[in-house]
């Protein structure tokens, strides 16, 4: 699939947005005046960008409301009623954070779930696709959930855990790698199923339909080098897992938070791109090209 | 409607016969065609006379060459257009309802006023069917030429999708697949009509034939009328024109 | 959301004018859709007799041709150098003053120094008349490069050929057989046959040496070695012989295989004997007397042996039964196993035989003996290129018909069928006139068709009177000029120079030509400051590789804003059951705001014409005849009553014959654009031999008096010339054509290795071929937004051998050479190919700046021509001239005798452009516009930052 950079960006930081939202909800760490309203601001601000850069990929984004109507079959649908939900429930929390209102922890508790709602539905959108096998596990909103659960949790939680809940990426990632590597093979598509052609014998691509390109081109069959792969699998698991939690645990918690976080967020990055990336859709078979 | 409708009246598709289809590509310019001034906004090109062409199309034919056990490789030409899934994923994972099937006839539609262009209809689609038009920012697809299957400003034969209108060798045949009697219907069971990907489970409507056997005919050896050899040809001469 | 309401009735457009397509010469009727004033959808005729309503993939996208960017906008005169492509544009009457300056000098001094050539014209009968009336020898249309041996080799045999000018019956033919088509002339009323038999699951078998398209569908499929499809045909006639599989009543009856061939050493030897009028005889099997070929009740008998004179069945049988045709002795050079072969024999007899029927339809012969059926025989023949464009196509395609006509198949139910004209003998053609008088026209058509020697191009010294070398010697019957040659010929002074070069329609440039590179040399070849060709004039409708090498262009409308005839005097749209003939009309106006615009080319050159004072052009008093062609296509008259249209004559119920109607236009627009006069019942099979059709034929007009004929199985006007080989007769050839006369001039079909073999001693042997792409027409399908996206670019194909033997992967490029070229380009894997041929698509290479594409465009920079590597002359050989790489009887330009030798390039060293490349074209004036281009806001950048793969498509 097409690394687009606004669909990356979108999940990365409503990702991360949303996890960390999620902690500040649930009071980790407790935060009050205006080191609250930083804390939350930067927590709606993240999750925010996030969605708004979902609708750079749109071809119409001034219809982008017409989204929510759809919530009863679409992933999509529901995340955004999800994502206005938890920004939403999450307000009189972070009002009352911000200027010590002192509402109760309950509240954040219902934006939290939220939050995690949101997470999910947005693995869903791609967990659904069955014509993305690599996609298509409960890996998938796994490792949604613990680059969201880690990317706040390197802002957010508290010092033990925040090293600890910094590793999960790192694990979800190789779990997702593990069952992605071979999901393609196992669901048993190939040029012969797609094209019913396997009746005859071994078929492979003669000519192509379209020298040109298409828009199926571009967005399903992205060819990234093996190497490539090879090379930015280590540099993600690296940067969004193994480096944020040593420096977690050698640095000074206070200090170790942004230089962790922004190392996460680089290496969330790079995984979501591989995400994109080796990801392949079944219409490459028709064009002989996995990927 | 995101949700399939519960029930389709009829369930109107394509058969696309492999044992008869050259791969002119008349289909594919034919349908570019009707519905770059029909259905919808025009099917724009990008850099249509530069370095990178590109375009909307509905239907594509691939080229596949198979190799086959114990006779010659074979080339089988393939158009692949939109199969108006029975359980089709495209429609339910759009966000706005723009993609939707047609509750009185099956055929699957985008309601180009309310797409928003997200493209997950494409992602969710095993086949191929859709593509996004650069210019206008909204998903394409077959539109099983609805504006032409019923349109009474045509005459009643015309009355069927632009590509089944141009195919030059009648490889492609339109109609009803829910009845058993249709044309369609005979076709497919007469010869093994078959559904592209079942595994995948999107219950495609549009069914394929597969091409025939190929090879050596069914006619025996050549009888002689008489042994050349045997009687040389003054006998050959005899024999033959003894016939007459 | 619910389900929107839809509007299930939209209006299709304003208006429909229907006219003929011209995406390529097949002439398909078509509906276009007018929506203000504007062309907005093209669909296929229905009731059209060609299409029956389906158009191809460029007929359906004609639209983007009348949009075009490409088009031409104005007259342009060169004032740069020839080849740089600096124009002006310049008014109409400019233009046609500076043409008429040039021209009417050498019309009064010596009108063959103009050579008129076009190409794909359908309007062959005005301009061959025209050049007629100038008075020059040199005038031929394109038949030379494309398949003459094809027409040629029919007319010789049948009187009546493959290209479209027949057609199997499609309704009850069983099996079906098809050599070396990958596309056709008539390709869709091919496509709809084809489509026929599959749904009637009747069987169609292919030979080709490539399996695509038609033969991808077929049930069967004759991987054949380029150029031995005479041997492998010639082969299945020594099997049906020798197992008495042939329809000896069909042999005696229709065709020259009882005449007597005159055993007697001499000038007269292989001629048939004659009587004492001069006509051949039989021997009546009643009586063992001579009688009278048409004699009525004779009984010819096929056995005869006459005072020593054997039968053409005794010399045929003796020919073919020999142990050279047998499978076995032919199976290793046709790369087809010789139980293959019979298997295919036993199949062409089981149709013929087995599943003969009678069609209960009397019917009376030329002999006046009535039928009560029609002897039906399903199955049916087609052949091209493939068979064509060889330098033994000529032979081969004999061959082919001497097979169908041993089935007893042409012109019976469920075989070949012949168009009106056709069935035509070459006795109903004329010959080659050629003789020039200063300020006089021609005695006569240029082409024709040649009995004997005497017949040829000669001047008086012996040298050819053609600059094109036509009806000489090297190629007595090359009955479509060869307009391959005209350019080198002229370049070379061989037979002598021209002054001025008048092309329509035809990229010589590009890939008309062979050795495009010495091509364009020869174009801009000087001799002190003046060009060897000193003058180019040239006709097209837009920006191709020609155009900057003309020094005046004459630009053509294209084919929705003008008239054309499309008439029963050259090549009409008839189908076995009806005469056809259609036209073209301007559906729209010629647009082309802010310059001096565009003009029909014929109404063009009747105008010069008329400027030019030539005969038949102008009234007495000197003004024009033609207002323009419409008014020509209505008024004009070859005979008294037969003009360019056979409909609506007279009061316009007149057909075929009949006075000019001032509303014959209005009412073939009014039925669609054409006419057609169908053939009774009685008429439709048998044609040559059957009484009720000669007689509707000369109602209609195509000929003045009945002209049955028997086919050709032994030709008498091939012995002629090889007795003129072996020394015989008044005109001799020169000697170092001797050897090849005697053996391609041989009286029954016979096979030879094709020229081009001889390269396999060089070490180039492997087959280089080409194929038409079913989406694309020569060059022109690439100014189209919609095909150049199907097909922008083309790819070598190699057969498993060579890519698993030299070691090829995906992505690889090869140099591929021959004993004239090189070119570097990229290939790919073919499994469904003939293991010692390559092949590519025809003409999807662009030069850089041509067609209004972008000089980066993969047409020009990825996308190549094979031409580059074909020569126009054969290498130069012992003791004569370097002869044209040509069929040496038609003068067929033998494309397809090409080998070369490849070599991988290594993958470090791909290279990223194929290889020759030319310098960029500038761009010519022309109308701009086309396809828009524009993107969406939020997805262009989307589009930009990932242009898909570029890697070579189809590379397993
Ligand atoms: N290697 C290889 N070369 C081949 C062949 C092959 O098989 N292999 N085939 C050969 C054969 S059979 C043929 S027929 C030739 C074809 O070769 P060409 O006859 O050169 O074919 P086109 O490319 O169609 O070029 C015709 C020209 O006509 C112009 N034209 C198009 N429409 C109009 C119009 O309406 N009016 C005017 N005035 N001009 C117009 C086009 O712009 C173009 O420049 O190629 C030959 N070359
Ligand atoms: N779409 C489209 N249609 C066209 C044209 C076009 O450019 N595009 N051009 C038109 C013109 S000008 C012409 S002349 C016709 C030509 O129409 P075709 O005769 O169909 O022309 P080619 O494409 O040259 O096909 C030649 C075929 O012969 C095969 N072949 C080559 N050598 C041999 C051989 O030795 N033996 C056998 N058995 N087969 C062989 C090739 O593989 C190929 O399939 O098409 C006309 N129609
Ligand atoms: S028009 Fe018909 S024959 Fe041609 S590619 Fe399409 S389906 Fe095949
Ligand atoms: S083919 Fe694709 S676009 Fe068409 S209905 Fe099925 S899933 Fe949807
Ligand atoms: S692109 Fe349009 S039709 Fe497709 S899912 Fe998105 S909104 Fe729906
Ligand atoms: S049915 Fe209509 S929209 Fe669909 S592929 Fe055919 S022509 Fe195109
Ligand atoms: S075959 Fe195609 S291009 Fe040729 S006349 Fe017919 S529709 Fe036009
Ligand atoms: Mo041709």
């Amino acid at each position: 699939m097409h690394p687009a950079p606004s669909v990356i960006l979108f999940t990365v930081l409503s990702g991360a947005g949303f996890g960390y939202l999620a902690f500040l909800a649930l009071g980790f760490p407790a935060v009050a005046g205006w080191a609250g309203f930083a804390a939350w601001g930067f927590g709606y601000a993240m999750a925010v960008s996030g969605l708004l850069a979902s609708t750079f990929h749109l071809g119409n984004p001034q219809r982008a409301l017409l989204a929510f109507s759809q919530w009863r079959s679409s992933w999509l649908s529901r995340e955004a009623w999800t994502s206005v939900a938890a920004l939403t429930a999450l307000a009189p929390m972070a009002l009352s954070d911000w200027l010590g209102l002192g509402l109760l922890r309950g509240f954040g508790l219902v934006g939290a779930a939220f939050c995690a709602a949101t997470v999910i539905s947005t693995a869903m959108i791609y967990a659904q696709m069955k014509t993305v096998p690599r996609w298509r596990d409960w890996s998938t909103p796994v490792m949604f959930a613990a680059f969201a659960v880690a990317g706040g949790g390197v802002l957010a939680a508290p010092p033990v855990w925040a090293a600890a809940l910094a590793l999960a990426p790192g694990a979800a990632l190789i779990l997702s790698f593990r069952r992605g590597d071979g999901a393609f093979a196992a669901a048993g598509h190939s040029l012969g199923s797609a094209t019913g052609l396997d009746r005859l014998g071994q078929p492979s691509v003669f000519e192509q339909p379209h020298t040109g390109g298409n828009y199926l081109m571009r967005e399903m069959i992205h060819v990234v080098g093996r190497r490539h792969a090879a090379r930015l699998r280590p540099i993600a698991l690296l940067l969004a897992a193994a480096v944020p939690a040593l420096l977690l645990v050698i640095l000074p918690v206070p200090l170790a938070r942004p230089l962790a976080f922004a190392i996460h967020l680089a290496g969330a990055l790079a995984a979501r791109w591989l995400f994109f990336a080796e990801a392949e859709h079944v219409v490459g078979l028709y064009y002989g090209k996995r990927g | 409607m995101t949700c399939l409708p519960a029930k389709v009246d009829k369930t109107l598709g394509l058969v696309i016969d492999l044992d008869t289809c050259v791969g002119c590509q008349a289909c594919v310019t034919a349908c570019k065609g009707w519905n770059d001034q029909g259905y919808g906004v025009p099917l724009s090109d990008q850099d249509p006379y530069g370095a990178d062409p590109s375009g909307t199309f509905l239907n594509r034919v691939h080229s596949y060459q198979v190799e086959v056990a114990d006779a010659a490789p074979q080339i089988v030409n393939f158009p692949r257009s939109c199969l108006h899934c029975a359980d089709a994923p495209c429609v339910t994972v759009c966000p706005t309802g723009a993609s939707y099937k047609r509750a009185e006839d099956g055929i699957v539609l985008v309601n180009e006023d309310a797409c928003i262009g997200c493209g997950l209809c494409a992602w969710a689609c095993p086949y191929g069917a859709r593509e996004m038009d650069a210019a206008a920012g909204v998903m394409k697809k077959c539109t099983l030429c609805v504006d032409r299957i019923y349109n009474d400003q045509l005459p009643e034969q015309d009355r069927e999708p632009a590509c089944v209108r141009t195919c030059p060798t009648g490889a492609r045949h339109f109609g009803d697949l829910s009845n058993p009697q249709s044309a369609v219907s005979r076709l497919v069971e007469a010869r093994g009509g078959y559904a592209l990907m079942p595994e995948i489970g999107t219950g495609p409507v549009n069914r394929y034939l597969p091409p025939r056997k190929k090879g050596a005919g069914l006619s025996g050896p050549l009888t002689a009328l008489v042994d050349l050899p045997a009687t040389g040809l003054a006998g050959w001469l005899d024999r033959l024109l003894g016939k007459l | 959301m619910t389900q929107p309401k839809l509007n299930l009735s939209p209006p299709v457009s304003d208006e429909v004018r229907q006219t003929t397509c011209y995406m390529c010469a097949g002439r398909c009727g078509i509906n276009v859709h007018l929506k203000d004033g504007r062309v907005s959808y093209i669909e296929g005729n229905r009731d059209h007799p060609v299409n029956k309503g389906v158009l191809c993939a460029k007929g359906a996208s004609g639209i983007m041709q009348v949009t075009a960017p490409s088009r031409l906008r104005a007259p342009l005169r060169r004032v740069g150098p020839r080849g740089s492509g600096a124009f002006e544009e310049i008014s109409w009457d400019e233009a046609l003053e500076l043409a008429v300056s040039w021209m009417k000098p050498l019309r009064e001094t010596a009108p063959e120094k103009l050579a008129f050539f076009t190409g794909r014209d359908q309007s062959q009968s005005l301009t061959g008349w025209w050049a007629q009336a100038f008075g020059t020898p040199n005038y031929a249309a394109h038949g030379g490069f494309c398949s003459v041996n094809m027409a040629a080799g029919g007319i010789y045999t049948i009187g009546g050929a493959f290209w479209e000018f027949g057609q199997p019956d499609w309704e009850r033919t069983e099996l079906f057989v098809m050599f070396g088509v990958a596309e056709d002339h008539d390709s869709n009323p091919l496509k709809i046959g084809i489509g026929k038999l599959k749904a009637r699951g009747a069987r169609v078998i292919s030979v080709n040496p490539v399996r695509t398209g038609y033969s991808a569908v077929a049930d069967d499929w004759y991987a054949i070695t380029p150029g031995t499809d005479g041997l492998l045909i010639l082969s299945l006639v020594h099997c049906l012989l020798e197992a008495g599989k042939i329809d000896l009543d069909y042999l005696a009856q229709w065709t020259n295989a009882p005449m007597l061939v005159n055993a007697a050493e001499g000038p007269e030897k292989g001629l048939f004997v004659r009587n004492a009028e001069s006509q051949p005889f039989v021997i009546d099997r009643r009586t063992g007397q001579p009688a009278p070929w048409d004699g009525a009740g004779v009984e010819p008998d096929l056995g005869a042996d006459w005072q020593g004179n054997r039968s053409v069945f005794r010399h045929l049988a003796e020919t073919y039964l020999g142990p050279a045709y047998a499978p076995e002795a032919v199976a290793d050079r046709c790369g087809i196993a010789a139980p293959r072969i019979r298997a295919l024999a036993a199949e062409l007899a089981e149709a013929a035989f087995d599943r003969a029927f009678a069609v209960p339809r009397p019917w009376t012969d030329f002999r006046g003996n009535r039928h009560e059926t029609m002897q039906g025989r399903p199955v049916s023949f087609h052949a091209m290129r493939g068979i064509s464009a060889h330098s033994n196509g000529f032979q081969t395609a004999r061959a082919l018909h001497l097979l169908q006509i041993l089935l007893g198949s042409v012109e019976a139910p469920g075989g070949y069928r012949l168009k009106p004209p056709y069935p035509k003998p070459v006795e109903a053609h004329p010959t080659p006139h050629f003789v020039t008088v200063p300020g006089k026209p021609l005695s006569g058509p240029h082409l024709g068709y040649v009995r004997g020697p005497d017949d040829l191009a000669l001047l008086p010294d012996g040298s050819p009177a053609r600059i094109d070398k036509a009806f000489s010697w090297e190629n007595p019957f090359s009955a479509h000029g060869l307009m391959h040659m005209v350019i080198p010929n002229a370049h070379a002074g061989d037979p002598y120079r021209i002054d001025t070069l008048f092309l329509y329609m035809a990229n010589m440039a590009w890939n008309s030509s062979m050795n495009t590179a010495q091509v364009m040399e020869m174009l801009t070849a000087k001799e002190g400051d003046d060009y060897v060709i000193p003058r180019i004039i040239y006709s097209d409708a837009y920006a191709s590789e020609m155009v900057a090498y003309a020094d005046l262009i004459l630009p053509d409308t294209t084919y929705l804003e003008r008239h054309d005839c499309i008439s029963m005097l050259d090549r009409p749209i008839s189908e076995p059951d009806a005469a056809g003939d259609a036209i073209r009309w301007p559906v729209v106006a010629p647009d082309r705001p802010g310059s001096f615009g565009v003009r029909g080319f014929q109404s063009v050159l009747l105008d010069l014409g008329a400027r030019l004072g030539l005969p038949g052009m102008v009234n007495e008093d000197g003004t024009p005849k033609y207002r323009d062609y419409a008014d020509y296509m209505v008024t004009h008259q070859r005979r008294p009553g037969v003009g360019p249209l056979i409909g609506f004559r007279g009061d316009g119920t007149a057909e075929g014959r009949g006075a000019p109607n001032p509303d014959q236009l209005q009412r073939y627009i009014e039925n669609g654009a054409f006419y057609q006069a169908h053939v009774p019942e009685e008429a439709a099979f048998f044609k040559p031999w059957n009484a009720a059709y000669q007689d509707w034929a000369v109602r209609l007009g195509i000929y003045e008096t009945p002209q049955p004929y028997l086919f050709s199985l032994w030709s008498e006007p091939m012995r002629r010339f090889q007795l003129a080989a072996e020394g015989h007769g008044p005109r001799q050839p020169p000697d170092h054509l001797r050897a090849r006369l005697k053996q391609a001039m041989h009286p029954l079909p016979i096979w030879y290795p094709p020229y081009g073999d001889a390269d396999a001693a060089f070490g180039y042997k492997v087959h280089a071929l080409t194929q038409r792409p079913m989406d694309m027409y020569h060059s022109w399908g690439s100014q189209n937004a919609w095909l150049r996206q199907i097909r922008g670019r083309n790819l070598l194909y190699l057969p498993t051998k060579i890519w698993l033997g030299q070691g090829f992967e995906a992505g690889d490029w090869a140099r591929v050479s021959s004993r004239s070229g090189l070119i570097t380009v990229p290939v790919a894997h073919m499994a469904a190919l003939n293991e010692n041929t390559v092949w590519t698509w025809n003409a999807i290479g662009k030069r850089k700046g041509a067609w209004a594409l972008a000089p980066d465009a993969p047409e020009a920079t990825v996308g190549f021509l094979l031409n580059h590597l074909i020569s126009e002359l054969l290498p130069r050989q012992e003791g004569g001239p370097r002869l044209s790489n040509s069929d040496p009887v038609t003068g067929q330009a033998a494309w397809f005798d090409q080998r070369v030798r490849l070599e991988r390039v290594p993958a470090a060293e791909r290279p990223a452009q194929s290889a020759p490349s030319f310098p960029e074209l500038p761009d010519v004036p022309r109308a701009g516009g086309g396809r828009v281009q524009n993107f969406s806001k939020n997805l262009d950048r989307n589009f930009r930052e990932f242009r898909g793969p570029r890697d070579p498509e189809g590379a397993p």
